[in-house]
């Protein structure tokens, strides 16, 4: 036996209402997918936070490292014309 | 001057709040104990549910006393003999884990089915309370038996733990179904529900998990502690209800 004895760790996404995305509420342990979904429910919906939850192995997301900021994010700093700002949009539109 | 439906439907009343309230109180002693951050925070979540479920009814007992009774009265000004809770939820749980869940689980389950039938109560306020109860107790059994589950499909020890707990608890089970006049009157106004017509079902339930968890349930088993329709109880109802009733008994109108 190894000798940290804690569960795996789960990553928890919420989804705030139909339709929206899910996004990252936090983490839990669990021995398994089945208890880590019911963790998630009673640790991070316990106030109406969400309408659905997805949990996943910690282990199975893939990140970048900070090593990698400069590289993969510095580059956009300059193209603005990616951004949408310079449509004309509708008064009282929030967001496109 | 009450009639006769009136005082069962009280009685009814009590005892679905009386047996949630000393569940969610033995539950609620695991909130900063449990064996993980995650679980303490869940059982919190199911004694909360059980306190609200008790509260719906003493509130609706208390309404139709009409004597200025409260959900407060009931629940802190009353002493074990008044108690109508089955003797399972009352049984201590000794930090072990497995006997929280098996306890939940075999209690769980008879909650479901009797809050199943009284959604379909002539009385408005019954059907009601059990729409919006059975929604956690199906929450609470999935919880629970999963948990039965993988503990008695887990290690030698936790199988042997949640064995013994099944053991235990099992010839507590056979008082859940006891009924009285009180039944009697109410399922002859079409308010309850006979709880014997569901019995198979629940021990189909409940063999499900067992087998799926790889428990065996004790053969001739002959004992069979009862005593709660009466508020007859086992010497461990006392002490819970000294700390539940602390702070009421010896304040007695402290506030928020």
């Amino acid at each position: 036996m190894e000798s940290n004895h804690q569960w795996p760790t789960w990553e928890v996404f919420t989804q705030k209402k139909q339709g929206a995305p899910h996004e990252h509420a936090g983490s839990v342990h669990a021995p398994d997918g089945e208890i880590a979904l019911l963790n998630a429910r009673d640790v991070y919906s316990r106030r109406q936070e969400g309408v659905n939850i997805w949990v996943v192995p910690s282990d199975a997301i893939i990140a970048s490292s900070p090593e990698d900021a400069g590289a993969f994010f510095d580059p956009a700093n300059d193209k603005m014309y990616r951004s949408p700002n310079f449509f004309k949009t509708a008064d009282g539109l929030k967001q496109i | 001057m009450m009639t006769d439906l009136q005082k069962a439907l009280i009685d009814f009343c009590l005892r679905i709040a009386d047996n949630s309230l000393i569940h969610a109180q033995r539950i609620s002693e695991w909130t900063g104990h449990g064996p993980i951050l995650e679980e303490d925070i869940a059982m919190s979540n199911v004694a909360l549910d059980l306190i609200g479920q008790s509260r719906g009814f003493y509130t609706y007992a208390a309404q139709i006393d009409g004597d200025g009774k409260t959900e407060d009265f009931y629940a802190f000004r009353r002493g074990e003999r008044e108690f109508r809770n089955k003797l399972m939820v009352e049984q201590p749980d000794n930090k072990d884990f497995g006997f929280t869940m098996m306890k939940l689980f075999l209690n769980g389950c008879f909650d479901y089915l009797m809050f199943r039938d009284l959604m379909k109560s002539t009385d408005e306020t019954i059907s009601g309370l059990a729409a919006k109860s059975i929604k956690e107790v199906t929450y609470h059994v999935r919880h629970a038996g999963d948990w039965v589950v993988r503990l008695g499909d887990g290690t030698e020890e936790s199988h042997q733990r949640i064995q013994n707990s099944l053991n235990e608890l099992w010839p507590y089970t056979n008082e859940l179904f006891e009924q009285d006049s009180v039944d009697a009157l109410l399922i002859s106004n079409g308010i309850a529900f006979d709880k014997e017509k569901f019995r198979d079902e629940w021990t189909k339930m409940v063999y499900e998990i067992f087998a799926k968890a790889t428990l065996s349930v004790p053969e001739n088993n002959t004992y069979s502690p009862t005593g709660g329709l009466k508020g007859i109880h086992s010497e461990h109802l006392g002490y819970l209800l000294a700390e539940m009733q602390y702070l009421p008994r010896t304040y007695p109108d402290a506030v928020w």
